[in-house]
């Protein structure tokens, strides 16, 4: 009879036979749900973030640390003597994919706590999807405010991007700056977040903010901004951006003689000394950084951390990789409370257990002691890091919460 | 179900078909309405009831959702590629606009009218208004971004026309960025997002879309000026030479194949509940182009057969993360070699012209000798096909 079949008839059936095999494919693991921890009594987390995409170098580094805090977990015994078992998906920075891992992470392998997501809106998203199923989630570095407003299971490690504004707003009166000028990135939130914040705390503690220059993604000269500025003679500019346009920035305002004080927040991390250098040594003088984390730090924990994860990876840890490894300490430390009140994983008392531990406890992380007092966000320390004149950074002052 | 139905028809039609009078039996319109708009609500009613047993999960149906949504976005690209033979690359600009505008007016009828976030999950018929008039809304903005830029776009041709569609799509991304410091005031909420859009969107609300948008472009299709549309395609010059205005229908084709993306793009604001400028960029335009082209340009059913696959394999596939991307783009190129008219060319799959060949005994593996022609019986709305 098969002889008889048009080519037409045949496309038809093949198409058919492959709606139908996606369809398997999704309902294929309907039903194989399990409740937590499973038979050898090893307790779920998801991890997610972007590993692939535009955004992969944060999501990539908050997952090795994540995973890094993991594995030392389970060497030294895991969680109330069960194991800590990762579940890894890559939402590729996309909202939509980012719900999708969530559920599958909630629905499919039923994890009993997420660290995730890594950039601000796959984070909303997932906020919004996990209220309903008030499942712990600690994520490591979304900075916008919306994340921990949905319900009280979202809790971050990062502090805000106007947070950030205002520590460095404070420094500023601190050491006596009377006008200060910023030069941010238009359409970015966190350039415009961080820029609005300090603006507005800075001005209320009498600072004059001379100008507010902007420039587009992608520019490589800031000379017509930085003219404008240096018009204004300020004693400090502000460049709360990512180190690549830092870089640029602030060797172009040296070139037009610009000598004094240059102010940033996180972005900063890994101007210098990283992979690539993105300013001269010479011009990196008196520039100043507010960071959760610096490899420079020389505390206790933070040498140990920088030690095993250059031990794991080869590599040297940057600020995501600390607070990756952090959020994972804080769901860790709600997992330890819940375990200790004897509850059975998945259930809802024991999610509760998890969202009540990680608020009321505090943790020794690598980017300081890390405290939620009612709220998702933390009260923690923050570094300010400055530059050596060989371009190491150097902690220049730590300011407690 | 279509078993069921061989069973019972013949007894209609015994005595015709035996006859070979050459008399092709053909149901009336109205039963072949009746039919598909009967095996719709069967189909969705039977979804909704596998949704709240737990036969589908949150996950699965929330998969099924963008499945939904995706549908609604190739079958509206499709009017402008396949019907029309264009080539716009600028579809999630529309997409964007209709996001936008659905949300913001959800959002700020909602506020006014003291209606919370909590009761478009639970569903009231005022919410039901609200977000039925926000698609619209939505639809609307999007249509009227798609006139703008048709009438100056649609005088040119291939390339050109990518080119300026893709310009135009970049020219809304930014002004979403942007459009609050001009305005002075919150409307978009910029690079961070628009945030606190109520998750509306459910399995119910998308497929009835869907079922909706295709049944409306079937029969616009099917009109005299679905007709003028497929004739710009087949060759502009003969299609003006008999009398069509092809500057409106062109436009026409353009402003509807825009409407239902803004459609879609509500559902999607409803589905994700975060709008960000930068996810509607390019790539989101090319996605749903390939689609289009992969399941056959021109072909209703193609296009929803290759935005369910292109949806759920990368879903499918999350198990092997690593590899998905290279599986995703092997299909492509497997599919493009074989079949370079995509999956199914300019098929279109028809209920009611299948029940009309079991009425006339006319199966595939009989011979063919006066083969009836199949395509004057035309495409009917695939109900099918929705899934």
């Amino acid at each position: 009879m098969f002889e008889n079949v048009s080519r037409r008839q045949f496309v038809t059936g093949s198409a058919a036979a492959a709606l139908a095999l996606g369809l398997v494919g999704c309902g294929g693991n309907g039903g194989g749900a399990s409740e937590g921890g499973d038979a050898s009594g090893a307790i779920k987390v998801g991890i997610m973030g972007p590993h692939t995409g535009d955004n992969s170098s944060y999501g990539l580094a908050c997952l090795n640390g994540t995973q890094l805090y993991f594995k030392q977990l389970n060497a030294d015994g895991g969680v109330n003597g069960k194991q800590v078992e990762p579940v890894v998906y890559d939402e590729k920075g996309d909202a939509t994919e980012a719900v999708n891992a969530y559920n599958r992470l909630v629905q499919e392998d039923g994890v009993t706590g997420i660290v995730g997501d890594v950039t601000t809106g796959p984070t909303i998203a997932v906020a919004k999807a996990s209220v309903t199923d008030n499942m712990p989630c600690v994520t490591p570095s979304a900075t916008a405010a919306d994340v921990v407003t949905y319900g009280d299971n979202y809790f971050r490690a990062c502090v805000t991007d106007p947070e950030q504004g205002r520590v460095m707003a404070n420094f500023a009166v601190e050491q006596g700056y009377k006008s200060v000028a910023t030069l941010y990135l238009n359409g970015s939130d966190y350039s415009e977040g961080v820029n609005a914040a300090f603006c507005e705390e800075a001005e209320a503690a009498g600072i004059t903010i001379t100008a507010q220059e902007s420039y587009a993604e992608g520019d490589v000269d800031f000379n017509s901004q930085l003219t404008n500025i240096i018009g204004t003679n300020p004693d400090a500019i502000l460049v709360p951006n990512y180190y690549q346009d830092d870089g640029m920035i602030v060797t172009q305002a040296r070139a037009q003689g610009y000598d004094k004080v240059f102010l940033g927040v996180d972005g900063w991390s890994g101007i210098y000394g990283g992979s690539e250098n993105y300013a001269d040594a010479a011009d990196l003088h008196d520039c100043y950084y507010c960071c959760a984390f610096s490899s420079s730090n020389e505390s206790e924990i933070a040498t140990k951390f920088v030690e095993d994860y250059e031990a794991e990876y080869g590599e040297t840890p940057t600020n995501f990789c600390a607070l990756g490894y952090d959020a994972a300490m804080v769901l860790a430390n709600g997992l330890a409370a819940a375990e200790e009140a004897g509850l059975e994983p998945g259930s809802d008392d024991y999610k509760q257990a998890v969202i009540d531990g990680i608020a009321s406890g505090t943790v020794e992380g690598v980017t300081g002691s890390i405290a939620y007092e009612g709220t998702g966000d933390p009260v923690k320390s923050s570094l300010i890091i400055t530059f050596a004149e060989d371009g190491a950074e150097e902690t220049f002052e730590v300011l407690e919460a | 179900m279509r078993h069921e139905k061989t069973e019972e028809k013949p007894v209609i039609s015994a005595s015709a078909s035996k006859g070979d009078t050459g008399v092709y039996r053909r149901l009336p319109m109205p039963a072949r309405y009746a039919i598909n708009a009967v095996v719709v609500l069967v189909l969705l009613v039977l979804g909704e009831l596998m949704i709240d047993g737990g036969a589908i999960n949150r996950y699965q149906s929330t998969v099924l959702e963008q499945v939904g949504i995706y549908i609604i976005l190739a079958v509206s690209l499709n009017i402008a590629t396949g019907y029309l033979g264009q080539l716009p690359l600028g579809h999630a600009g529309f997409m964007s606009m209709g996001a936008y505008g659905c949300s913001i007016f959800i959002i700020r009828t909602s506020e006014a009218l003291g209606v919370g976030a909590r009761d478009f999950v639970t569903g009231t018929p005022m919410t039901l208004l609200l977000v039925i008039g926000g698609l619209i809304v939505g639809g609307l903005c999007a249509a009227i971004a798609g006139i703008i830029i048709g009438i100056p776009a649609l005088r040119l041709k291939g390339d050109y026309l990518a080119i300026i569609t893709l310009a135009f799509a970049e020219i809304i991304r930014v002004v979403m960025l942007n459009i609050d410091d001009v305005v002075g005031f919150e409307l978009t909420g910029g690079a961070a997002g628009l945030t606190g859009i109520p998750g509306f969107s459910s399995f119910l609300l998308v497929f009835g879309c869907v079922a909706v948008v295709c049944f409306l472009i079937h029969t616009m299709m099917k009109s005299r000026h679905g007709r003028a549309i497929l004739a710009i395609r087949d060759n502009e010059i003969a299609a003006e030479a008999t009398g069509v205005n092809t500057t409106y229908y062109k436009t026409l084709a353009f402003v509807v194949s825009a409407f239902f993306a803004g459609v879609a793009g509500g559902l999607y604001a409803g589905c994700v509940g975060v709008l960000q400028p930068a996810v509607f960029g390019f790539m989101k335009s090319i996605e749903i182009l390939v689609m289009v082209v992969l399941g056959g340009m021109g072909s209703m059913l193609g296009s929803a057969i290759s935005a369910t696959v292109l949806t759920i394999l990368p879903e499918a596939l999350r198990a092997f993360s690593e590899y998905r991307m290279i599986a995703y783009a092997v299909v492509l190129i497997i599919v493009m070699i074989f079949r370079p008219q995509g999956l199914l060319g300019s098929y279109d799959f028809s209920l009611s012209r299948i029940i009309e060949r079991v009425m006339n005994r006319d199966f595939p593996w009989r011979k063919r000798e006066a083969s009836p022609a199949d395509e004057k019986s035309g495409e009917e709305v695939s109900v099918d096909a929705e899934r």
